[in-house]
């Protein structure tokens, strides 16, 4: 068998760098060949040995990370994760970071985004059922932001809205720190029949590898390599390597797949998605244990004179990769030949245990699988610890407006303010099922169809928090997740974590990411909230400036009854109660850098024993019926998480000042664990607390039209919902 | 009531209309794709639901009003048959030329997503009956181009022959620009045609039938279809 044609040696070395191996990367693909490598073996190797694809700085990070539990079906190393929900299904959910492209091409990036997560769940089995993400954003006064915000927003919207999955939650940040590198971070979660999940590892030799969907085009041509550099001042050169996505066929591969996956034909199958047809083949291979030829000629273009190393580095959206049992494929190509999808069968597994590439009758590509993936580079980078940082002692720092000013800027701050003007652009309730819609709750709840049972999903991280302490930092992401789905009453499962970080050869930064995943586990085996699945980028800077560490956590819980959930917004002539102690942590506090202009200190730590207690208690309350409203207390404090029922419901109350400490730092203060019940009777639920060892205390009561703090103290709650939704609508009009 | 719902690709509420025709008729309706010759004996009702056919490329609803099953429709129609459009289903009746009018972009240019309020401006039709002439009731919308509009001559019709259905309001019944969040002609969310036979709404009350989804008052819309169907 010939061999495939070699670039000259100088010039390969040469190409190496361009494509992102290092020198010493690079000699180990010569070892494995003992040979130069074709453009087209380069093009691979450099792909699945990019960061991206890789996990090299991260993997033996990740590896600490706890991934089991009794309702965990599959952990991290599939497409998504999969857990037991009870009712003899599954939840397969995860989250997935889309950050170079979208700072390149907002719309496309963002959509493009929302495609490659959907597919990474309706490839193991699942119909898709809600989607939520967890965007952050520059100042809005940095160039080009407001119209990277306004193509971020639609591009989610274009894309969901039309596939026809609700998008029911997720999460905004502004930090000056991510102008040069937004965050566009996509969970999908969907359900399939727990005995009925689609795996990737490729079997039977001789069965044919078919390709479905869209055709290949010259589109995101390495655009994992893209995704695994620094921007400088020529990002807006990089355009090229951004996909172009096409919603309408994504919603017609998701019937046809999953009517093929009613029937018993598929083997594997896996989704296009970063390194499109060389990750997917390799991959399903390089799980099974076999070998895979693939012939380019077959494979749907979507232009004359492609190349092999196009087909093979495409990153051409809406296609999947599948092993079908022998003998199946006209039966299968008729499902997809109905929803009007390209089918084509290019190649075959083979016992070489290597991927054989023919094109126009020449072989350009010939790597054996194993050495491809077990001498990939893996780095255990140096590590900085992040310097500690004072704790802020409350009583020395001065109120400079008194509590309700603050409370109305705060409420109208970036980070704050009402995110309506975005989910207005997002269909949140299409599939009919959607019972806790944006902004309603702390957590979505979304209905299983013809079921009890629901849902709930949330995504959470205090970046700030992650910065000055990137341990308590992380452990908090995670409680916070565990927080708000225990808010609407749902039992926490699990989770799936996107990490956000900037270049991991710098130690500080590789610091930041060590420290965070060991709060995180430390907060996921508390709390018995394993990760089930997750996504790293690394390299999020610009010109040398590094994003805020943001360990982004989607966690997804259950709840046997939807109808038990509860909502945030206050109804009149209830009892108010805080759940937790209040011991007043101005620290990173949003009342410290918004009022008083302070980014300082050391974060509130996370006592997970506490948080435990309090949420389990807070959990049977509202399973219990007792609870009429409930929200978590997260940034901006008490009175802000009591402003934000008060606006839901468009009903005020007056509250009891605090005594033991400076009121701005007990209405302010950022002290985690806790949440506010709206009750009708707070005696009965303290005497319950008190039994339990849990802290709470009374707050006050709800009713009228203002929040009332004491004697001369009020605000209406309409002046602060005037605060609270003009920020956005008016920051974005000029957009148009 | 045997209902139809056709699907279209790129359909996706036709689950959410299913569940709805479900919940007033005790049964499932029959799901119809779009390829499809003939409509099922004995069919009452034809629904097209909303979604993104053929993904809104060239006019929204433009090319699923050519699909092979849009001749029978039109064929049930003319011989007095039911037929409701929601959402893209108003816009592929539009194109289909079953009702008057077509469907434009938002005014603001942007998709909404939100619930809105209707007043029922035509009781006592098929798809009306269980309201009072005008009630107030509320839906979700969620569309980028429902911006009902039409020539002065075809919207002095619909006015005269009183075939306006719904109009955007306030909660409180109020005909305002600022309750007209899509920027359509004279508020106008649905309309009927003139037999009363064939509605066509961008809203969806399809997905407000459940107090657990946040309220029913779309509900009287099906209760309204089975008992006027029964009755027929």
């Amino acid at each position: 068998m010939s061999l495939p044609a070699p670039l000259d040696p100088a010039r390969a070395r040469k190409l190496s760098a361009e494509f992102g191996l290092k020198g010493d990367e690079y000699d180990r693909v010569l070892a494995i060949l003992g040979r130069t490598p074709s453009l087209t073996e380069l093009g691979i190797f450099s792909v699945m040995w990019s960061e991206h694809c890789s996990y090299k700085s991260s993997r033996v990070w990740l590896r600490t990370l706890p991934t089991k539990a009794p309702w965990v079906i599959h952990g991290p190393g599939e497409n998504a994760g999969v857990i037991a929900i009870g009712d003899g299904l599954a939840a397969i959910f995860k989250m997935e970071s889309h950050n170079h492209p979208s700072f390149i091409e907002p719309y496309q990036g963002a959509a493009t985004g929302v495609g490659g997560i959907l597919r990474d769940v309706f490839t193991m089995g699942a119909r898709p059922i809600a989607n939520l993400n967890a965007l952050r954003f520059g100042s809005p006064d940095a160039p080009r932001m407001k119209r990277i915000i306004d193509g971020v927003v639609r591009g989610i919207g274009g894309y969901g809205n039309c596939v026809g999955v609700p998008t029911v939650g997720g999460e905004v940040n502004f930090h000056p720190a991510y102008n040069g590198n937004p965050l566009v971070n996509a969970m999908t979660v969907g359900i399939a029949p727990a005995d009925r999940i689609f795996l990737s590892a490729a079997a039977g030799i001789g069965n044919p590898v078919v390709y479905v969907g869209s055709k290949t085009g010259r589109d995101g041509i390495h655009g994992a390599t893209m995704a695994s550099a620094e921007f400088s001042a020529d990002a807006e050169e990089k355009r090229p390597t951004v996909q172009i996505g096409d919603p309408f066929v994504e919603k017609l591969l998701i019937e046809a797949c999953l009517e093929l996956m009613a029937t018993d034909m598929i083997v594997a199958i896996q989704d296009m998605g970063a390194a499109g047809l060389t990750s997917s083949s390799v991959e399903m291979a390089g799980k099974g244990g076999v070998g895979i030829e693939l012939a380019l000629d077959n494979v749907p273009q979507r232009e004359i004179g492609m190349t092999a190393y196009e087909m093979m580095l495409s990153e051409s959206q809406e296609r999947m990769l599948m092993i079908l049992k022998p003998g199946r494929e006209a039966e299968a190509e008729a499902i997809f030949r109905k929803w009007e999808l390209d089918f084509a069968v290019i190649g075959h597994l083979t016992d070489t245990g290597r991927i054989v590439i023919r094109h126009k009758g020449a072989i350009e590509a010939d790597i054996p699988l194993a050495p491809l993936e077990s001498e990939a580079p893996l780095y255990r980078r140096p590590t900085a610890e992040t310097p500690r940082q004072p704790v802020l002692d409350a009583t020395t720092i001065a109120d400079p407006v008194g509590i309700t000013a603050a409370l109305q800027t705060l409420v109208g701050s970036l980070d704050l303010c009402s995110r309506r003007w975005i989910w207005d652009q997002y269909d949140s309730t299409v599939g009919g099922q959607t019972v806790q819609r944006p902004g309603g709750a702390d957590a979505a709840v979304v209905k299983l169809e013809g079921l009890k049972r629901g849902l709930a999903m949330t995504t959470d991280c205090t970046p700030r928090y992650c910065l000055a302490d990137p341990e308590e930092g992380g452990k908090q992401a995670v409680a916070e997740a565990w927080r708000n789905l225990t808010a609407v009453g749902a039992r926490p499962l699990a989770i799936t974590d996107n990490m956000n970080f900037g270049n991991p050869e710098k130690p500080e930064i590789m610091g930041q990411f060590a420290a965070a995943v060991r709060g995180m586990a430390a907060a996921c085996t508390a709390l018995d909230f394993p990760v089930v699945s997750g996504n790293v980028s690394l390299y999020n800077e610009t010109n040398g400036a590094a994003i805020l560490p943001t360990p982004a956590i989607g966690g997804v819980g259950v709840l046997e009854d939807a109808a038990q959930a509860v909502g945030l917004a206050l109804e009149p002539g209830l009892d108010l109660v805080v759940i937790g102690d209040t011991r007043g942590w101005l620290g990173q506090s949003l009342w410290l850098r918004e009022i008083a202009g302070r980014e300082e200190g050391a974060p509130p730590p996370v006592d997970l024993a506490a948080e435990r207690r309090n949420g389990d208690f807070v959990r049977a309350q509202i399973l219990g019926g007792t609870v009429a409203a409930c929200h978590d207390v997260a940034d901006g404090g008490l009175l802000v998480a009591v402003a934000e029922m008060a606006m839901g419901g468009g009903v005020g109350a007056t509250l009891e000042a605090p005594a033991g400490m400076p009121a701005h730092a007990f209405w302010f203060g950022e002290d985690q664990g806790r949440y506010v019940l709206a009750v009708a009777d707070a005696g009965p639920i303290l005497a319950a607390a008190a039994a339990a060892g849990v802290s709470a205390a009374r707050l006050g009561r709800s009713g009228g039209g203002d929040l009332v703090l004491g004697a001369g103290s009020s605000i209406s709650v309409a002046t602060l919902r005037v605060a609270h939704e003009s920020t956005l609508p008016a920051l974005m009009e000029a957009v148009g | 009531m045997k209902a139809v719902v056709v699907v279209f690709p790129g359909t996706n509420r036709e689950r959410d209309m299913a569940i709805a025709l479900e919940r007033a008729t005790g049964r499932k309706p029959v799901m119809l794709f779009h390829r499809e010759t003939a409509l099922p004996a004995g069919t009452d009702l034809v629904v097209l639901p909303g979604g993104f056919s053929y993904g809104d490329y060239l006019r929204c609803g433009a090319m699923a009003a050519q699909s092979p099953i849009m001749r029978e429709v039109a064929g049930f129609a003319a011989k007095g048959g039911h037929v409701l459009g929601v959402c893209n289903g108003f816009q592929i009746l539009c194109e289909a030329g079953l009702l008057p009018g077509a469907l434009l972009r938002n005014a603001s240019l942007r998709f909404l997503s939100m619930d809105c309020h209707m007043r029922v401006e035509r009781a006592g039709t098929p798809y009306t009956a269980h309201w009072q002439q005008g009630a107030v009731f509320r839906a979700p919308m969620a569309h980028g181009d429902g911006n009902f509009f039409c020539d002065d001559e075809t919207h002095a019709r619909l006015v005269a022959e009183n075939l306006v259905a719904f109009r955007y309001c306030t909660p409180e019944g109020t005909l305002t620009d600022a309750a007209n969040r899509n920027g359509a002609r004279d508020n106008i969310a649905g309309i009927v045609s003139p037999n009363l036979r064939v509605c066509g709404l961008m809203p969806h009350p399809e997905d407000l039938v459940d107090p657990l989804m946040g309220g029913t008052d779309g509900l009287p819309m099906f209760t309204s279809l089975v008992d006027s169907l029964a009755a027929a």
